[in-house]
């Protein structure tokens, strides 16, 4: 029997039989297990997993989902970003989950079930978390486990500690060979799980292969034949998985994504290139799998004549595709205007092919070209209240003022931060004795204390 | 022997034995006289890569640079480049690659440059941001790419020229000194070299800043001599001028409210 979070506020625990839970609690909804909806439903999970975060996502019945992340966390900003996010995002769909980083899928299967704490980072090559679990984080069979309790085995680091032969022989190879899985001796492969309906084409190989040119020429010839099945069912990939599975059964990933739906096999093929030396082909690859987790709906479009005149922009989908796989998709941005007099809050980034609004900022206000964030703090010599400085100090070396401009008046947001309610800050432009201009403003209007402390900024330099 | 017809012509066999890619594919004119007619193209040729830094205490953040920069890209842009076969020149983005986050886009629409414009990147390092350029200039679909680095050298500023002279993007570099230390001297391959150094500028009758004059230096020009111009900061357009005083004119430009 399994128990929610209110079944185990009245005293109810899993594994509890049926009839003593009823004779404790009158009119209990039961429900009975729906082992088949559980294991679809885990498979969806890791579908979804692998449609969003790594091309490495399998189910790991009954309760889990393996996720290979390597090369994918500094996607999402650390692998603890990656966690918190993953558990916010399924805590908002109502599934309660823990989550565990590790060297080895093992080590990961015991921590996100044993440890303490609800999302567990294991540093790489750590072993002393793993060794203060319990026996059963090890995904071992239960007569093995009463064996070990019977021997006074107690936690995981005891059996690292124990000689290995006798200890075969008492429990069978089996226990040793979970031991060695989370402990990383012994490999374990993951087998992503891809839904049937994902397009993907695989190619095997009856000698393994492990020169780059060839992988190139593989990818090529897998972009070809995916962009052909993207064809017949009128589809544009979004992202692309290349698995490359080792000799030794170890999985290595490609993932790219484009910034608009495609199916130009030269473009993916580049895309996919690019990144191919990152693989590492051991002692030789053999089946490479092509999959595009996500699509959309691309209509066919008519080839663009040599006779007339192109009356649109040349498309620059495939040169920020690159880009964004060689950097990073967040450091390619374009800057939308915001309204907002806060210089640091009067622009966001934007997607850069994202249609252009012909918005810009007021043109009558002069802005810096540099602008530092965050501002940096200068001692500055100024009559109050709304006098510009005639000196001030930035990293230790003075400059003198020679002409000045302002002020220019900036309120606080209150309707973002009550703190912001009286925050007042007061913009000059100056310009020193050698003809360099500066951003000086001071928080505080100079008459009244709640605007602002009167401290002096630099904020940016004018060209 | 050297009368004027003569040299014109000895100078224009020069050109056509020279990298025969740069030219044909239009140039960025300054819209001043003095400037375009030091020149040899009469402007900037388009293929072709073009350095830029800031010279005296603004080589480190390039302020007055990126702003001089700012102002050819507007150009570019705009209708002041010339157009090549009567056509108009497409109004495609400029990729503008850095490696600190300080640049500010309002700033650049100072200049003329509107945020629609510019598509932003950033790069780890000096080589990232090389090899994101050479990437991007072999892309037709840009006007213009902008690269802020530390160091350029020979190899890397000739893989630029190369690919800017085939595509006929115009390539820049700005040159920011890192902080703490010293300049670095070397060569490239850039067609041509400019530091732009903030100046005192004039003083205004009432209290107040006027607009900011630069010392541009041409420090080197394949087939021009090192020249150094005093002018008035970009306007609006990322026009340049000439101060009223040097230009013999009177200040009627220079209106106070």
């Amino acid at each position: 029997m399994a128990v929610d979070a209110r079944a185990a506020a009245l005293g109810l625990r899993a594994g509890m039989a049926v009839a003593h839970a009823q004779a404790l609690v009158p009119n209990l909804a039961i429900e009975e297990a729906d082992l088949a909806g559980d294991a679809s439903a885990l498979q969806r999970l890791a579908a979804w997993c692998l449609r969003h975060y790594t091309p490495l996502a399998a189910p790991s019945p009954p309760d889990g989902v393996w996720m290979d992340v390597t090369g994918c966390t500094h996607l999402f900003g650390g692998e603890e970003d990656l966690l918190t996010g993953l558990a916010a995002r399924l805590a908002g769909a109502g599934i309660a989950s823990r989550a565990a980083v590790a060297d080895t899928p093992g080590a990961a299967h015991a921590l996100a079930r044993h440890a303490a704490a609800p999302i567990t980072i294991d540093p790489p090559g750590a072993r002393a978390s793993l060794a203060s679990l319990p026996p059963a984080a090890l995904r071992l069979p239960d007569e093995a486990l009463a064996a070990l309790r019977t021997l006074g085995f107690d936690t995981i680091g005891q059996l690292m500690a124990a000689p290995r032969a006798p200890l075969a022989k008492r429990l069978g190879s089996a226990v040793l060979h979970r031991l060695d899985q989370a402990l990383g001796s012994a490999p374990e492969p993951i087998e992503p799980a891809a839904p049937a309906d994902m397009p993907r084409t695989r190619q095997g190989f009856p000698e393994p292969v492990a020169t780059p040119e060839d992988l190139a020429r593989i990818t090529a010839l897998l972009a070809e034949r995916l962009c052909e099945k993207l064809q017949q069912r009128g589809l544009g990939a979004s992202r692309l998985d290349l698995v490359f599975q080792r000799v030794d059964g170890v999985a290595q990933a490609i993932r790219v994504g484009t910034a608009q739906p495609t199916r130009d096999a030269a473009h993916l093929t580049r895309l996919l290139g690019v990144q191919i030396e990152t693989v590492d082909p051991g002692f030789g690859i053999d089946s490479v799998c092509l999959s595009a987790p996500l699509t959309s709906a691309l209509g066919a479009r008519q080839d663009v004549s040599e006779l007339c005149v192109p009356s649109r922009a040349p498309d620059l989908s495939g040169l920020i595709d690159m880009l964004m796989n060689r950097l990073g998709p967040d450091r390619i941005f374009r800057m939308q205007p915001v309204q907002s007099d806060v210089p640091e809050r009067c622009l966001r980034a934007i997607r850069p092919l994202a249609g252009a609004e012909g918005a810009g900022w007021p043109d009558r206000l002069p802005r810096p070209t540099r602008l530092f964030t965050p501002p940096c703090r200068v001692d500055a010599v100024a009559l109050l209240p709304d006098h510009a400085p005639v000196r001030f100090t930035w990293r230790k070396r003075p400059y003198r003022v020679r002409r000045a401009d302002g002020p220019e008046r900036v309120f606080g947001e209150w309707w973002r931060d009550d703190a912001e309610t009286w925050a007042v800050r007061d913009y000059f432009r100056v310009e020193d004795e050698a003809g360099q201009r500066f951003w000086l403003f001071r928080r505080g209007d100079g008459e009244h204390e709640q605007t602002g402390d009167l401290q002096w900024f630099l904020h940016g330099m004018f060209g | 022997m050297s009368s004027p017809a003569t040299l014109d012509a000895l100078k224009s066999r020069i050109r056509l034995l020279e990298r025969p890619s740069a030219r044909g594919k239009g140039t960025v004119a300054f819209g001043i006289d003095q400037i375009d007619g030091h020149l040899p193209e009469l402007g900037l040729p388009r293929a072709a890569l073009h350095e830029i830094s800031g010279g005296g205490p603004d080589a480190v953040h390039g302020a007055a640079a990126s702003l001089f920069a700012a102002g050819i890209l507007a150009r570019l842009q705009s209708g002041l480049a010339r157009p090549v076969l009567d056509r108009p020149v497409l109004s495609r983005p400029v990729l503008w690659c850095t490696t600190r986050q300080d640049v500010f886009a309002p700033g650049l629409a100072c200049a003329g440059l509107h945020p629609d414009r510019v598509i932003h990147a950033v790069a780890d390092d000096d080589t990232a941001v090389l090899l994101v350029m050479e990437e991007a200039l072999r892309h037709p679909g840009l006007s213009a790419v902008l690269g802020e680095v530390a160091r350029l050298p020979m190899t890397a500023s000739r893989r630029l020229v190369l690919a800017a002279e085939k595509t006929g993007v115009m390539a820049l570099a700005l040159r920011r000194r890192p902080e703490g230390r010293p300049e670095e001297a070397g060569h490239n391959a850039a067609y041509s070299r400019w530091c732009v150094t903030p100046m005192p500028s004039s003083p205004l009758p009432v209290p107040g800043i006027g607009r900011a004059r630069w010392q541009v230096e041409l420090t080197r020009c394949r087939g021009a001599a090192p020249k150094t111009w005093m002018m008035e900061a970009c306007d609006a357009q990322g026009r340049l001028a000439l101060p009223a005083e040097l230009a013999n004119r009177p200040a009627a430009s220079r209106r106070v409210a």
